[in-house]
């Protein structure tokens, strides 16, 4: 206790205004080496899908029907395709897509999930109907569910809001209402636990509202499940939107996305193996950085592990 | 504090307080029964006095902290404090209240948000209840640690960054941030060695004296509560058994589980140590979801009587300031027999 009681002659932070926390967060995240080569490619890989149609101009639709099934070529560097379209440029469409909706679907269910999962956990008298709602979802058949969605919407949202936005909107919807349930039973549970550490109670005898005891005193301490749900939620996503697309269900044939890419390549994976490795190892690569980077932010946002 | 009770204004007037937690079993989770922690407690705090509350593990002292400052929905009773009857106030409507009592914790490191500086727990109270500026708070919640003796410098680093003591320092800096007049400290050195214990004990004498506040000290260490309180109330299975000013608790305990536990507590020489008679007890202390018929004390009582077994005794005043709840003073009230019956147990 002796350094608690130290005279006031040696204080050099008194006085400077209070360092914004996220500064200490990213000198974190920095020494993180896994984090920050994953959010340098996650960058790499964001650039070159928006910005490099800039730079290699060919459309990704145009079908050059004599320079099919060619190899890599200085022409095509990926490759063509059955019909002749340009890989490279088909790829950075298709990451566009991928991971937009990878991104929003995540986002959408972690949403959804933690807003299930915390009002579950903190209010006893909603608990059980909510968890039953996540059972019900849970136990929900999804590619029928999913085939139902696509069967009764597409066309509405496609009239409204156009065919690419519309379809986009519809995927990412019914991905990110059929994934959230996890996230839900996992942050409910740490809620759970978390409602009985005396902190909540103490700021209960402060007389703290609900609203700002969740936001200030539950959700941070449950950070670290939703972000590994949040890092795993994107793999989920994108995947399972190569399904959608695979079934004929997500995006028309001819809009390129990577799952779609994989699915097609998977006829001539004999002959044209690299047209399988190429969506392949984007989806793998991109899914990878952003599970380094979760790890990484939850280490950061961590005061324990931060040492501070 | 050495001197007695400053004032004669009662600030906390609790009565027949009775937190009840009820047990649910079977495949329809039907309530077959209530633990009763607290069980008819009845007491009074006067300004600026502390008020020891002690007891061993379990008979329901730190319930009855918390129930007093309504972090429970309590079961029945009434609790006056400051002239404000809040024993059945909705939570919602208690937000008003909170400034003026508040609570130290048993587990400084339990009590402390891990995801926040010092400076946001210290300031959390006034983000509640005040309109300061940024600066302002950040000036007050200073003014706070040097107050409890923490170096100022502290004030960016997270709870797990401290000591022991440190964290218990933190924790009273934010019961006192909203100038309360009421703190129930649960056990507030219950968790730290020794050392830490005098100072963090001396610390909130200090402040006692400086804000003049009004303490329910509840601890289970005897010689402590012997220090820190002006009246002392011991508890048994979720009730109060003896309340009595510090001096004549100690000196001349009247139920026999009062001297039980102060036949317990370590003499410190030797020689007395081998000479002293002690009342040892046997059993254990029964479940307070099944308390025994009549007194409650009457299944380990070395004196007890046919009655016990039959009838709770009542819990009365038998001499001036001194409340006992047992038998054996049934109809006295000359100081003298009171005196002789506690002998003859």
């Amino acid at each position: 206790m002796t350094d608690a009681t130290a005279p006031k002659g040696d204080d050099t932070r008194a006085d400077a205004p209070a360092r914004n926390q996220w500064w200490d967060v990213w000198d974190q995240f920095k020494t993180h080496k896994g984090a920050m080569f994953g959010a340098a490619f996650f960058i790499i890989v964001i650039l070159a899908v928006y910005l490099g149609p800039y730079f290699w101009t060919i459309d990704p639709t145009y079908i050059d029907i004599r320079a099919r099934n060619s190899g890599p070529t200085l022409a095509h560097p990926f490759g063509t395709d059955q019909l002749g379209r340009d890989m490279l440029a088909r790829m950075m469409a298709g990451g566009q897509t991928s991971i937009s909706v990878g991104l929003t679907a995540m986002a959408l269910a972690l949403i959804l999930g933690t807003l299930v999962g915390v009002l579950a956990g903190y209010f006893k008298r909603i608990d059980g109907l909510l968890m039953r709602t996540t059972d019900l979802f849970l136990a929900l058949p999804l590619l029928p569910l999913l085939l139902v969605m696509v069967m009764l919407f597409r066309q509405p949202l496609s009239a409204s809001f156009g065919p690419e936005t519309g379809i986009f909107i519809l995927i990412v919807v019914a991905i990110g209402i059929t994934s959230w349930m996890p996230t839900a039973r996992i942050v409910r549970g740490d809620v759970l636990a978390l409602k009985e550490r005396e902190f909540v109670l103490a700021a209960r005898s402060i007389g703290t509202r609900p609203g700002k005891m969740i936001l200030r005193h539950i959700l941070p301490n449950v950070m670290s499940p939703i972000m590994v749900s949040a890092t795993l939620g994107i793999a989920t996503a994108i995947i399972t939107e190569s399904a959608l697309s695979f079934l004929g269900l997500g995006f028309p044939p001819d809009f390129p996305t990577w799952g779609r890419l994989l699915f097609d390549a998977t006829d001539f994976m004999q002959q044209h193996p690299e047209r399988v490795m190429w969506p392949g190892l984007a989806i793998s690569l991109t899914v990878l950085s952003v599970n380094y980077m979760g790890d990484g932010l939850r280490d950061a946002l961590d005061p324990r592990i931060r040492g501070l | 504090m050495l001197d007695g009770p400053k004032t004669e204004t009662k600030l906390v007037e609790v009565s027949d307080l009775k937190m009840h937690f009820p047990i649910h079993t079977g495949l329809f989770r039907r309530h077959t029964g209530d633990v009763k922690a607290v069980d008819g407690v009845s007491f009074d705090i006067f300004e600026g006095e502390t008020l020891g509350l002690v007891g061993e593990s379990g008979c329901g002292k730190s319930t009855c902290g918390r129930a007093v400052l309504r972090l429970y929905d309590i079961t029945d009773g009434s609790i006056n404090i400051d002239g404000a009857e809040i024993g059945d106030t909705p939570q919602s409507q208690l937000r008003g209240k909170r400034p003026t009592m508040q609570m130290v914790f048993q587990d400084p490191q339990a009590s402390l948000n891990p995801r926040m500086t010092v400076q946001a727990i210290i300031q959390e109270p006034l983000d509640e209840h005040t309109n300061l500026s940024k600066d302002e708070k950040r000036e007050k919640v200073l003014a706070l640690m040097d107050q409890v003796g923490l170096n100022r410098k502290f004030a960016g680093r997270y709870p797990h960054a401290f000591s022991g003591g440190q964290r218990q320092r933190i924790g009273i800096a934010r019961a006192l941030a909203l100038n309360p007049k009421f703190i129930v400290c649960d056990e507030p050195i219950a968790a730290l060695d020794v050392s830490i214990q005098a100072q963090v004990v001396n610390l909130l004498e200090d402040l006692q004296q400086e804000f003049g506040l009004t303490y329910l000290f509840i601890s289970h260490d005897l010689s402590m509560v012997r220090h820190i309180a002006n009246r002392v109330a011991v508890m048994y299975l979720g009730k109060i058994v003896e309340l009595a000013p510090r001096e004549a608790l100690y000196d001349a305990p009247l139920h026999p589980y009062t001297k039980a536990l102060l036949s317990a507590v370590p003499e410190p020489d030797p020689d007395l140590h081998a000479a002293m008679e002690r009342t040892i007890l046997t059993g254990d202390v029964p479940s307070p979801a099944n308390p025994p018929k009549g007194c409650n004390f009457c299944t380990r009582c070395p004196a007890v009587m046919d009655i016990c077994k039959q009838e709770d005794p009542e819990y009365r005043e038998v001499l001036p300031g001194q409340f006992v709840a047992c038998h054996h003073y049934n109809g006295i009230t000359d100081p003298a027999d009171v005196r002789a019956a506690s002998e003859a147990q």
